[in-house]
């Protein structure tokens, strides 16, 4: 109530209208803050990404560098997470590979949502053929069960870490096609949009400046659970073979080589797949966190 | 009904040419002389223009893709590049275990799904639910791979108690099954516990309650009934999901299924089989999401007339 009287009063004219948008942030970190799961996977992530910049410059050795002296070492007070079947530091790997894990997160949901968007609302503003066609391009996209898109993507361009973050976004696209193109449809009927429309707005403003800002809360988290689905989806690529290639310390082919030594030495596949389960584990508890503190049907 | 089922299939169609356009663009899109990618690099010019008058690479694009749907409907997917042997043979060959994995695996998680679901749901914000659900957002955190390598290594190696590779009997089946079907699990229990609690304080369970029917029926015969409408789209849905999954735990497990079939594919650089599995994959999903609205809509109704 005070904050209200107070905006009112700081404005120049003095009727200067609450801006709504500042009025449903304040709501939503009221909610994001009592919300504990959003928080934990907050921290969470801020950890991760904190270990991922200033990690690298921690370690001494490369993360290439072999001893095959003391190959498949168990974890001790030298290597903590023990070493691979070249000698190399495993901990110093999993530091190393968590830009990489999260680079490829991001960059891949980022690519998937901003085609995906850019697709869904057009589709969903402009409706009729447009829409139809989109849609079913979409379908089609839709009809690769699971990894399988990605994977035929990266099979026809070749494997590479960057190849994965185009097959990973491709199989994004249609998610987030879905997702704001059914929430377009819905801002679309409102009558504030048809009121700006009789102004004689562009639609690129009506898109950008009042369908987008609507739209974006179910984007954001389907953005921050497609990192979790995204991560997993470049791990098994790279498992498979078909993502980063050796030497690189990515999570996914460091598990694969792991596989060979299962008998021997378990830890050299263990450990990198409890790494990939913490980052998957931060991005979906974070993203099940917010869904609850931005759906307005969730009760407190 | 069975206007709503034609209505479907005839929707599918798009898709499904839509579908072979893709697949068939995959040898179009490789980098580089797809003639010198299935020849082999030691090919001489003359064995490249052999491959490229058999496969009808000179032809113009359109010629190809015509030639590529009427050979698919007469079942002709063409010849693998390593073995020589017809794609349809090899893939259908191979598309048993594959369907019988994902089948088992979701059958797994449903059962697990949704007695976990509904034990959430009914010992809700206890320390019980707070586990489950832990374990459902851990189950949805790991990559089924992963989870199949630690299976083996506990159980297989460990304990000996089952067989780490092939498919057929329950010795090698039980590993890949629960390593398919944890995820599924995991996102069934959460979606029977969120339409269950919907459900549950609704006023004619209350009803029910009140008018003395015990706690059991009140939970299975009235609550579980109704929640079960979005469930199982999911389920329909992780069947789908799960076939896809299919081909990562094929590969930790060497079962001879169709995913593994495409990953070696891939690694011999052999794509007409390539092709021709991931459009098997991709019919199958379609078909059985048709199946899942057909489902859906039947499920529906019968709540309706009740």
């Amino acid at each position: 109530m005070q904050e209200e009287v107070n905006m009112n009063t700081g404005g120049i004219s003095g009727q200067e209208p609450i801006n709504p948008n500042v009025v449903r942030f304040k709501e939503f970190m009221k909610k994001f803050l009592r919300n504990k799961s959003a928080l934990i996977g907050a921290i969470m992530i801020l950890i991760l990404f904190m270990i991922a910049i200033i990690g690298p410059m921690l370690t001494d050795v490369s993360p290439n560098a072999q001893d095959l002296t003391n190959r498949l070492a168990t974890p001790n007070a030298d290597n903590w997470f023990g070493t691979d079947h070249l000698g190399r530091d495993i901990f110093t790997r999993i530091v190393h590979g968590m830009s990489i894990t999260l680079r490829v997160g991001f960059f891949s949901v980022l690519i998937g949502m901003s085609v995906g968007v850019t697709l869904g609302v057009i589709s969903g503003y402009y409706g009729k053929w447009v829409d139809t066609i989109i849609m079913r391009f979409m379908d089609i996209l839709l009809a690769f069960p699971g990894i399988l898109l990605a994977l035929a993507v990266v099979s026809v361009l070749g494997g590479s870490l960057n190849n994965v973050i185009i097959s990973v976004a491709v199989f994004s696209i249609p998610v987030f096609a879905r997702i704001s193109r059914g929430s377009t449809l819905e801002v679309r009927q409102l009558e504030y949009i048809e009121a700006v429309k009789a102004l004689g707005a562009s639609d690129l403003r009506i898109i950008s400046l009042h369908v987008l800002p609507n739209i974006l809360s179910p984007i954001i988290v389907q953005a921050t659970l497609n990192i979790a689905t995204s991560v997993l989806t470049a791990s098994g690529l790279s498992f498979l073979g078909m993502g980063a290639q050796p030497p690189t310390p990515e999570w996914g082919a460091m598990l694969s080589d792991g596989r060979n030594y299962m008998w021997d030495a378990p830890h050299v596949a263990t450990i990198p797949g409890l790494a990939i389960v913490v980052v998957v584990l931060a991005f979906n508890i974070f993203g099940d966190g917010l869904r609850d503190a931005l759906d307005p049907k969730t009760k407190n | 009904m069975l206007k709503f089922l034609m209505k479907r299939l005839i929707q599918t169609i798009p898709v499904l040419i839509g579908v072979t356009v893709l697949t068939f663009s995959m040898i179009l899109l490789i980098p580089g002389d797809p003639a010198q990618i299935i020849a082999g690099e030691a090919a001489s010019p003359a064995q490249l223009e052999l491959v490229r008058e058999r496969l009808g690479l000179n032809n113009p694009i359109p010629v190809q893709y015509w030639d590529y749907v009427t050979g698919l409907l007469r079942g002709d997917m063409g010849n693998s590049v390593r073995s020589g042997r017809a794609v349809s043979t090899e893939v259908f060959g191979r598309l048993a275990p594959t369907i019988e994995l994902a089948f088992y695996s979701t059958l797994l998680a449903v059962f697990l799904g949704l007695i976990a679901g509904v034990i959430s749901a009914v010992k809700r914000y206890s320390l019980t639910d707070s586990v489950i659900m832990f374990g459902a957002l851990f189950g949805l955190s790991m990559p089924n791979f992963w989870l199949g390598l630690m299976l083996i290594q506990w159980l297989v190696i460990g304990q000996g108690w089952f067989q780490a590779s092939g498919w057929g009997s329950p010795q090698q089946m039980f590993l890949p099954v629960v390593t398919l079907g944890t995820a599924g699990s995991a996102i069934i229990a959460r979606m029977t516990r969120s339409s269950m609690l919907e459900v549950i304080d609704m006023d004619y369970i209350q009803t029910a309650r009140a008018k003395g029917v015990s706690e059991r029926v009140v939970i299975y015969r009235h609550a579980l009934k109704n929640a079960m409408v979005p469930v199982v789209t999911v389920v329909g849905l992780q069947f789908g999901s799960l076939l896809g999954g299919a081909v990562l735990t094929e590969t930790v497990f060497a079962i001879n299924g169709l995913g593994r079939l495409i990953i070696n594919a891939i690694r011999a650089r052999d794509f007409p089989i390539v092709q021709g599995g991931v459009l098997v994959f991709a019919f199958m999903f379609v078909f059985v999401n048709i199946l899942v609205d057909v489902l859906y809509r039947l499920l529906n109704k019968r709540i309706d007339l009740n």
